[in-house]
């Protein structure tokens, strides 16, 4: 794996320089067999009803609606007293100062909510039919629950550092956890293979598909003038990103982490106005959601190949299963592991439940009224298309808001993917800088590749890191239930108390 | 509610006025005082996962300057004149930190310095002052 990464580097380097059209092709005509490689070996399918079941979203699904039934529907019966805790009701003012628990699920969501919440979708719908956004929204809500799981670990099992720093995440559960249970060698390696795991996934998903999306609507907006320009934008955003993680320079992070919510919150209220606007076509839209998700008409594979898609892009876009957010839950300073995931079940609910179903609406509603608005146009550009529809201005602020989305997105997932270097190769500066540098090339090279092997790249990799950690999470769990259930009880007794709107 | 005031401090020469006079009354009333500063804080600002996760060290770094060079000396200063001080540092909504402190501590006044370190933003956004006398569920001496 780590050969082919380095091939994918040289191929940039070489790039760079060579200034000239007919790059892009080249690279993809490259990348393109690699893709198809990962994506056999971690997609290895089983027939089901006609359909191709991956193996790993079975895993998935498995494991989410095992954590949703053992943890009593955590999901729904945590959700009230996630909002409180985000609204600070429990929070101690002898602990002001520390991160909020707002803060850490803002952290996170920013780092969730990137372009997948916009093209993800598109490519749901294209590939999945209407249904798929039913099981899209299934699987947001049981994510919750493997969320919960995963970010209350994150906290208990964290490293303090001795400069007062925290590190945590899947790969300091895993070890630490297994370890306690005996399995220390086992423990040693699931640690090991995760962090190699979101160490190359941060390239991935947290990186080549969300600058190369950037690129498509910017591309999209200025009318195909980008087009064989990819290598430059490319290397604008890489600079920027640069300029953030390694030069230090916090404000443009700043602005961009204080943009981000604003965006998010300005899409989805202009997205209500276009599902809107689409008036009548609302109900055929709800109706082919419901009777796609159980039909699959017109989807390979039927009502299975619909769920299939859902679930897969749901996970794309949350990434619950992932254990990517337990690494930002970490850095909250509590000595309640739980209330950290039960803040967390909020995020597969803001980022899918909420976000995702405004688009799929957008989308939905669109093709109702005209089947073939997006002509060729795939991913965000389906979307912008459904926008543009009814709001001929929109698709430059969505531009905007994407290029956003994706920076925000890449800053927090090269932390995570930091986190998984750091986890392997110790904590040195200088060892920090020469995965800071091959992040900013990925940047770089995203936006050279066409969309169709980027995402399976991605895809793949994220689904890869899913089987150490659901299968940590299922040996956990029994831990997890214990802390909630003296949590809960706790609460019941007064003992842990509210400090405002009691 | 006890024989103590609470004076807000921070680094602006109207802050070292407050005290003086705070000393003064303190004295005559044969009063405690407790010497608050507030670290400006939100717990609903956005902030990178990095910022995150060197919060903790970022925050004992801020209380330990605070402590050591904006309270402690006020607090020595109050002591060698004979008077009984404590010192507190906090983060927070500086005028409802404030507030929250005078509940705490149950003292029977408050003092603070008119001005405080920033003119500019305390003409947009009214200043600390200000805020604390709308706020304050004690008597709050405002010290121009």
């Amino acid at each position: 794996m780590k050969r082919i990464f380095l091939a994918l580097i040289t191929l940039t380097l070489l790039a760079v320089p060579a200034a000239a059209a007919g790059i892009d092709e080249s690279i993809n005509a490259a990348t393109a067999p690699i893709a198809s490689l990962i994506g056999q070996i971690v997609f290895f399918k089983i027939p089901l009803f006609g359909a191709q079941l991956p193996l790993v979203v079975l895993w998935l699904v498995i494991g989410a609606v095992f954590f949703t039934f053992y943890l009593g529907f955590i999901n729904i019966r945590g959700f009230k007293h996630a909002i409180e805790l985000v609204r600070g009701d429990y929070a101690n003012p002898n602990d002001h100062g520390e991160v909020s628990h707002f803060q850490a699920l803002a952290t996170a969501v920013s780092g969730t909510v990137g372009i997948g919440n916009i093209g993800g979708v598109a490519v749901a719908v294209t590939v999945g039919g209407p249904g798929a956004t039913f099981w899209l929204i299934m699987a947001g809500f049981l994510g919750m629950s493997t969320k919960f799981v995963e970010c209350t670990l994150g906290v208990k099992y964290r490293n303090e550092n001795p400069d007062g720093s925290v590190s945590g995440g899947p790969m300091y559960y895993l070890r630490k956890g297994f370890s306690d249970r005996g399995m220390d060698g086992f423990g040693k390696f699931m640690g090991t293979f995760y962090a190699i795991g979101i160490f190359i996934g941060a390239l991935g998903i947290g990186n080549m598909f969300q600058s190369n999306q950037a690129y498509v609507q910017l591309n999209n907006v200025a009318g195909g003038g980008l087009d064989g320009y990819g290598w430059l934008v490319g290397l604008i955003m890489a600079a920027v990103v640069f300029a953030v993680i390694i030069g230090g320079i916090k404000s443009i992070a700043r602005v961009t982490e204080k943009i981000v919510p604003f965006m998010a919150v300005f899409y989805c209220v202009f997205a209500l106005i276009v599902i809107f606007m689409n008036f009548s076509s609302i109900p055929a839209a709800i109706g082919n959601i419901f009777s796609g998700a159980m039909t699959g008409e017109g989807v390979a594979g039927g009502a299975i190949g619909a769920l299939i898609i859902g679930f897969q892009r749901a996970v794309f876009s949350n990434e619950a299963g992932i254990g990517s957010a337990s690494i930002a839950h970490s850095a909250v300073r509590t000595n309640e592991p739980v209330t950290e995931g039960m803040v967390s079940l909020l995020e597969p609910f803001i980022d899918t439940i909420v976000i995702c179903t405004i688009t799929a609406l957008v989308i939905g509603t669109s093709q109702v009224a005209d089947p073939g608005f997006a002509g060729e146009a795939k991913g965000i550009a389906m979307t912008s298309a459904a926008f543009e529809r009814q709001l001929s201005w929109f698709p430059i602020p969505l531009a905007f808001a994407g290029v956003l989305f994706a920076f925000s997105t890449m800053i927090s997932w090269s932390y995570y993917g930091l986190k998984g270097w750091t986890y392997m190769f110790g904590e040195s500066a200088q060892g920090q800088t020469i995965y800071k540098l091959l992040f900013c090339a990925f940047v770089a090279l995203g936006c050279v590749v066409q969309l169709g092997p980027i995402l399976d790249i991605s895809d793949a990799l994220v689904f890869l890191i899913c089987v150490p950690n659901i299968l940590g999470l299922y040996f956990l769990a029994p831990i997890v239930k214990q802390e909630l259930t003296s949590y809960l009880a706790r609460i019941e007794s007064g003992e842990i108390q509210k400090y405002k709107n009691n | 509610m006890k024989n103590s005031f609470l004076i807000a401090v921070d680094d602006s020469p109207g802050s070292g006025k407050a005290v003086d006079i705070a000393m003064a009354q303190a004295k005559r009333a044969g009063a405690d005082l407790v010497v608050a500063y507030v670290i400006e804080w939100s717990a609903y600002s956005f902030n990178t996962p990095e910022e995150n996760a060197e919060r903790h060290k970022r925050r004992e770094e801020e209380i330990d300057r605070a402590a050591g060079q904006i309270v402690e000396p006020v607090v020595a200063k109050i002591k060698a004149a004979g008077l009984n001080a404590e010192g507190v540092v906090r983060h927070g909504h500086p005028a409802q930190t404030l507030v929250a402190l005078a509940e705490e501590s149950d003292v029977s006044q408050i003092f603070i310095g008119r001005l405080g370190a920033s003119g500019l933003k305390s003409m947009l956004f009214g200043s600390v002052a200000a805020n604390l006398v709308q706020s304050s569920t004690v008597p709050v001496t405002v010290v121009p």
